[in-house]
């Protein structure tokens, strides 16, 4: 049985998100979990005629939705207005996060744990951290999910250089989840970033750090990214079970986790920059993950991006962190 | 790699639809038109790294940007049904809606493919067609209404009460209509499992009704959006299959014009009626022939004959509204 949870199923990622992981074949039971309207989402999906089982569960429902849970995928919380930032979310988000990590430990203490809500820089940690007060925290198993970052740059690349395919392209990004932390390594990919002036190498980094707000200002109030977010929660949750379920290798994907994960590899990176989390490219196994990939030799261009990121990161970490430890 | 328009594209269904297209390789150009909200949905969409280009197209004004050079235009646009409302008390707002849009595929792409979802299908199907016969472009190889979710749903709702049946691989026929008793599922010609009588009875009463089930569910929410956009998406992915990549042998059940249609005259000639729901082969030109309806058991028979009589009834509400609309059509 591969019982997957979604936090947040009613809402404006959730909804479409569990659309796109009812029509995997890996998933037996899809648990949809909000504070309010999830039976009738789950209503919906359920006939679907595809493989999965699905329940609704409102909030009293908590503890039965993620019994036996083997992943949780949490969008749960608000999204940004226009003139927020993702860390103007914490405020609300932060308290949602703790109470659904709470509620991990309690169910299910050895699932897979896929945040998306923001913000996630320091929404992680929070995790993290509840996990680890009750014993049962895996470095392996909890991802922020950033691929929304990666699919951005590859459409965003493709779209000025018309060589590029945005479906077969995938852009390593590195650092965190939100503006200045989002560090897309376009260095790595051949023939890019020769062609592009330094003003069009700018304007190419700063839409893939600011995307998300691109969204929220066209939305004009009306909220932030959710059919784009959806697609790619359900692209890294999607990898994650070929690799976990299936046992699928050499997966790899761009996310943000707890360094230990893979302390061989990061441990000098680690001590250097002073950052417990950091988003790299992650190579998926059976158990989650296998493999951190250290950071490639990066272009001097991009080591001012990674020399902005790092203090801004400590910051948001250390604010989920102290969220919970009160330290 | 064709055009393909949402009109509807920020409501419930229309987003999670939208999303579901752009992740097409058949789809190059894909144009979301609503009255409010279809910039936000686009620039959302647009992010995504597949290979379509997203463009939004907010109010009436737009339309004919939208709709230009269009292959196939999709129409979940419109209200949907609240707890004890039946798909034809939507009539009075949505047949208005249906028909603007017709006239302005009528005007800026009347050799596209035109995919009914807004409700009641049975009505506004008609609706659309008159609309395109008043402006001399129908082609009755080219309207469908969108009946997927009636055969989503019969697989899915066999599998619940027999396992062994594969829900996914398994397609099943489902004739007549759109709505409660004009939805007919012919589960007599399931031969993987067998049936109890008081379990066809069950099967469909719950297929018929189904949509009144998520209704219910939802409480006021809403209407099924996430399960018609993943129906509404197979069906339109199958249509592109057969039109655009030349896939032959593709059979979807779908509301169709009868006449006009290549091997619709025996289902014309049984039920008397103008339009109805039966499988279709897919082709080039949208219809590429028409199924005969398959061996009925005694019983389907009987839930046919009460889906002709109902039918009736949504087919002529559905003309006269074009017909003795505003713009009075002269009288030959």
């Amino acid at each position: 049985m591969v019982k997957v949870v979604v936090c947040g199923a009613a809402g404006g990622i959730g909804q479409p998100l569990s659309l796109l992981l009812k029509q995997s074949d890996l998933i037996t039971d899809l648990a949809l979990f909000d504070v309010v309207n999830a039976p009738g989402v789950a209503a919906d999906l359920s006939h679907i005629n595809t493989k999965s089982r699905v329940t609704g569960h409102g909030k009293d429902d908590m503890d039965a939705a993620l019994k036996g849970a083997h992943t949780v995928v949490i969008p749960a919380g608000v999204p940004r207005k226009p003139g927020m930032t993702r860390d103007d979310l914490f405020k609300i988000n932060a308290g949602i996060i703790r109470d659904l990590a709470e509620g991990v430990a309690k169910n299910c203490p050895g699932a897979y744990v896929l945040v998306i809500s923001n913000p996630v820089n320091s929404t992680v940690p929070i995790v993290a951290e509840v996990l680890k007060k009750h014993g049962v925290f895996n470095p392996k198993k909890v991802f922020g999910i950033s691929t929304l970052d990666v699919v951005r740059s590859s459409r965003f690349v493709s779209e000025v250089n018309s060589t590029v395919d945005p479906k077969a392209t995938r852009v390593t990004v590195v650092g965190g989840h939100s503006g200045v932390t989002i560090v897309p390594l376009l260095s790595q990919i051949p023939g890019v970033v020769d062609g592009l002036s330094k003003e069009q190498l700018d304007a190419l980094v700063y839409r893939i750090q600011y995307g998300g707000d691109e969204v929220v200002k066209a939305k004009d109030g009306a909220g932030s990214a959710t059919l784009s977010m959806a697609y790619a929660g359900a692209r890294f949750t999607l990898t994650l079970l070929e690799a976990v379920v299936a046992g699928k290798t050499g997966l790899v994907e761009s996310s943000y986790v707890n360094l230990d994960a893979d302390v061989e590899s990061t441990a000098a990176f680690k001590a250097k920059h002073g950052v417990d989390y950091f988003a790299l490219d992650v190579e998926f196994g059976k158990d989650g993950v296998k493999h951190i990939l250290p950071l490639p030799n990066v272009s001097a261009y991009e080591q001012t991006l990674l020399d902005a990121a790092y203090p801004e990161l400590k910051t948001n970490i250390a604010k989920g962190v102290s969220f919970i430890t009160g330290a | 790699m064709v055009k393909v328009v949402v009109c509807g594209a920020a409501g419930g269904i229309g987003q999670p639809l939208s999303l579901l297209l752009k992740q097409s390789d058949l789809i190059s150009h894909l144009a979301l038109y609503d009255i409010v909200n279809a910039a936000g949905v686009a620039a959302d969409l647009s992010h995504i790294n597949t290979a379509s280009k997203v463009t939004g197209h907010v109010g009436k004004d737009s339309l004919a940007d939208a709709l230009q050079g269009a292959h196939t235009v999709v129409i979940p646009a419109g209200v949907p049904r609240k707890p004890g409302m039946t798909r034809d008390d939507l009539f009075k707002v949505n047949a208005g809606i249906v028909r603007d849009l017709a006239q302005a595929c009528a005007q800026y792409c009347p050799r596209a493919f035109i995919l009914v979802i807004s409700n009641p299908v049975n009505s506004t199907v008609p609706i659309v067609c008159e609309v395109f016969k008043k402006a001399g472009v129908f082609d009755a190889r080219k309207v469908f209404g969108v009946t997927t979710l009636d055969v989503v749903r019969s697989s899915t709702f066999v599998n619940h009460i027999k396992p062994q049946f594969e829900p996914h691989a398994n397609r099943i026929t489902v004739v007549g209509g759109h709505s409660g008793a004009t939805i007919v599922p012919v589960l007599s010609q399931i031969k993987q499992v067998s049936f109890t009588p008081e379990e066809i009875k069950a099967l469909t009463h719950r297929i018929q009704f189904g949509g009144d089930e998520v209704v219910k569910a939802k409480d006021g929410a809403g209407s099924a959006t996430l399960s018609m956009a993943y129906a509404g998406a197979r069906f339109t992915t199958s249509l592109l299959e057969a039109s655009v990549r030349g896939k032959r042998g593709l059979v979807e059940s779908t509301y169709i014009h009868l006449n006009g249609n290549p091997g619709a005259e025996w289902n014309a000639r049984t039920t008397g009626l103008e339009y109805f729901a039966q499988d279709v082969e897919l082709g080039p030109e949208g219809v590429a022939n028409v199924l005969a309806l398959p061996d009925l058991s005694a019983e389907e028979q009987g839930l046919v004959k009460i889906a002709v009589g109902e039918l009736k009834g949504n087919i002529t509400k559905g003309i006269d509204f074009v017909v003795q609309g505003a713009i009075p059509v002269a009288k030959l």
